[in-house]
């Protein structure tokens, strides 16, 4: 691979994902580079979203979801009994398909992690973490006079990025994002690829996307999945421009998918 | 068919329908009026009672007195004579059968009434005050016009001396009406005009605060667990299907459980707030549990996955979000249960709340009665006097119901949150 010069944050090896009997991704080796973002495309039910949500344990939640096999963070493995996976979650943050405010204040909703985690000591440290935080998801300006509005009350593309801002506070390694411009209009997904373009020099982040034109706009290293089984891996710049894959070739020209 | 003839036979298929669902709304609510109109008819003289004035005679004399007069030996005090005495003066009777009569005007607490009248006001003995007396249910009856004065004399309950009495009496306006305070400060009687709602009114609060204090932790805890934190397996599935089959239980079955296990068993005084308060908090049990377990469902999965992903353990997210989420659909359920306990009879038949209580309770486990089971033995007597108490009762009754009912919607509405 040509990017062997970034270090690698993720490794996941021999991934395999049930639902009951159905089983949803397929032997997955995948290796995700430090501070740089990754993109997952492919075909709706292929299997990125489970990924994702294999590295910071949100599978677990689902009952009939079985994982086997291997995700390590800095060679530490994420999927033993004894890993906690509040610590885990601390440090790999996701951000959802749909804006998930809580219905909340819009300082409420940053804080809240802060609080159950126990990082600020008083109020000056509180309110000092989320002015960071929403100036790190540039959302402080436009929302900095009504901090005790309902996050709620916040367009689509400001819900999303108070949502990515809620993920930043509590300093995460690692962003996971799932869809997160899928429900916004172009103008919104401007503002959030700009966003991730500038995030990525502090944090590891994994996007999936339905959109070939915002995997080649924002990400540097692409994975294309299909039916649960991962294609192809490589740079984006190759993927999309000379894709070693004759299915990849297929999907990024629009021919199926 | 055209397809102008499809249009206008949509057109009249759905003009059918508003009709019919016109149709059926009206029913209902024609049907709500007449029964209320009905309640209300019968039931709002209750709320005022008739009073004789009678010239007092506190003629210390008849009192019998040995000790100075003061209040605590004018409660010891017979107060009978005097009584008798100063009553049968309002008009003249020629045997001991037309002294009869005359006392049956009052009601038989005349005695006692005299005797209050001058504990309150002790400075009036030996003197000739004007009292207000109770009248007897059937001159209440006829006063209220409720008694038909041209029925021939052997089938009225007032003779024609006591009518002519009557007359002679409002001539000199010595009866009126006075607002009936002894609807909710009195506990039964045999006797109509003396018989209130207090007992009932204490003995359903106590029921009502037992069945509140056992169900509403007991159903929020099982409601949280079974959805939140219970594995999806065959037992839970057990559990769950046994819950919504306990809540279509008719309610007499739980009055058999409680008077089976609490009374015979378990030897818990009977006729008590206490008992019926557990038996009704087991009907009410799975009544609530299915609603708090609705509204901890229609809490969006994305807000658990939000608080998940920012670290919050199971047990954070679910008393930090879904709980507080789900409030206003849990805390109208279950006040919505409770109104269905509050309206119970036939398990505190069962369990002896059907009993003729007089005293008011003053706690849990003093026998009484409940406001439903009043009705029930209300509606069962003759005398006229207690078909309106039966429909004051009712009233009283629908207004706790629809008090409660508005406190549900006031909560859910206050707290409840839009999300997304």
């Amino acid at each position: 691979m040509e990017l062997n010069n970034s270090k690698i944050k993720i490794k996941a090896k021999n991934l395999n994902v049930f639902y009951g009997k159905k089983q949803a991704l397929f032997d997955i080796n995948l290796d995700i580079n430090q501070k740089e973002v990754t993109a997952l495309i492919g075909p709706s039910g292929c299997g990125k979203s489970t990924f994702i949500r294999c590295i910071n344990r949100m599978n677990d939640v689902i009952d009939i979801c079985k994982v086997e096999g291997s995700v390590e963070i800095d060679g530490a493995e994420i999927n033993e009994k004894n890993v906690d996976v509040v610590t885990l979650r601390e440090k790999v943050g996701m951000v959802f398909q749909k804006p998930n405010p809580f219905p909340k204040s819009i300082y409420d909703n940053i804080a809240y992690g802060p609080i159950i985690h126990g990082a600020a000591e008083n109020k000056d440290q509180m309110d000092n973490i989320v002015e960071t935080s929403l100036k790190k998801a540039a959302l402080w300006d436009e929302v900095k006079d009504r901090l005790n509005e309902p996050g709620t009350s916040l367009s689509g593309g400001q819900q999303q990025r108070l949502c990515i801002a809620r993920a930043l506070s509590v300093n995460p390694e690692v962003i996971l994002m799932d869809e997160p411009c899928s429900a916004l209009d172009p103008i919104a997904t401007a503002k959030i690829e700009e966003l991730i373009d500038d995030l990525k020099k502090s944090y590891t982040i994994v996007i999936v996307t339905h959109s070939m034109a915002q995997a080649v706009r924002v990400s540097q290293k692409t994975g294309f999945f299909h039916l649960g089984k991962i294609i192809e891996v490589d740079s984006t710049e190759k993927i999309f421009k000379n894709p070693a894959n004759k299915m990849t070739q297929d999907y990024i020209t629009g021919r199926f998918g | 068919m055209t397809k102008e003839q499809r249009l206008k036979k949509r057109y009249r298929a759905e003009k059918r329908f508003k009709m019919y669902g016109l149709i059926s709304v009206s029913l209902a609510v024609i049907f709500v009026l007449i029964l209320v109109q009905n309640i209300f008819s019968k039931g709002s003289s209750a709320f005022s009672r008739t009073m004789i004035e009678v010239e007092v005679n506190y003629d210390s004399s008849l009192l019998e007195l040995d000790s100075p007069i003061n209040q605590n030996s004018l409660k010891d005090a017979d107060f009978y004579d005097l009584a008798v005495e100063s009553l049968l003066k309002i008009y003249p009777a020629k045997d001991s059968k037309e002294e009869r009569q005359i006392l049956r005007l009052f009601s038989p607490d005349y005695e006692f009434e005299i005797k209050d009248f001058l504990i309150k006001n002790p400075n009036k003995i030996d003197q000739v005050v004007p009292v207000k007396i109770t009248a007897s249910d059937d001159i209440d009856q006829l006063n209220k016009g409720n008694f038909p004065r041209d029925l021939p004399e052997d089938r009225r309950r007032v003779s024609n001396y006591q009518l002519n009495i009557y007359d002679n009496l409002v001539e000199k306006e010595k009866i009126n009406k006075k607002f009936n305070n002894y609807l909710f400060t009195k506990g039964d009687s045999r006797d109509p005009e003396l018989a209130g709602i207090g007992g009932s009114l204490m003995g359903s609060f106590f029921t009502i605060i037992i069945c509140l204090i056992l169900s509403f932790p007991i159903a929020i805890m099982a409601s949280i667990y079974l959805e939140e934190f219970a594995p999806k397996n065959k037992i839970t599935d057990f559990i769950e299907i046994n819950i919504n089959n306990l809540a279509a239980v008719p309610s007499i079955v739980y009055g058999l459980l409680g008077l089976g296990i609490l009374l015979s068993v378990m030897e818990f005084p009977r006729s008590t707030p206490l008992v019926a308060g557990i038996t009704l908090s087991l009907m009410t049990l799975p009544r609530i549990i299915i609603p708090c377990r609705a509204s901890l469902k229609a809490v969006p999965p994305s807000i658990r996955e939000a608080a998940l992903s920012v670290g919050a353990s199971k047990f954070q997210t679910v008393f930090h979000h879904v709980v507080p989420l789900a409030m206003p659909g849990t805390l109208s359920g279950t006040i919505i249960g409770l109104a269905q306990a509050l309206g119970e009879t036939a398990p505190l038949i069962l369990i002896g709340m059907v009993a003729f209580v007089v005293d008011i309770p003053s706690s849990p486990v003093d026998p009484s009665a409940s406001l439903p089971v009043q009705v029930y033995l209300w509606s069962e007597q003759a005398e006229r006097g207690f078909v309106e108490k039966t429909s004051a009762t009712i009233m009283m009754l629908l207004g706790f119901l629809i008090v409660m009912n508005f406190i549900a919607v006031y909560l859910r509405q206050k707290f409840e949150k839009k999300w997304n």
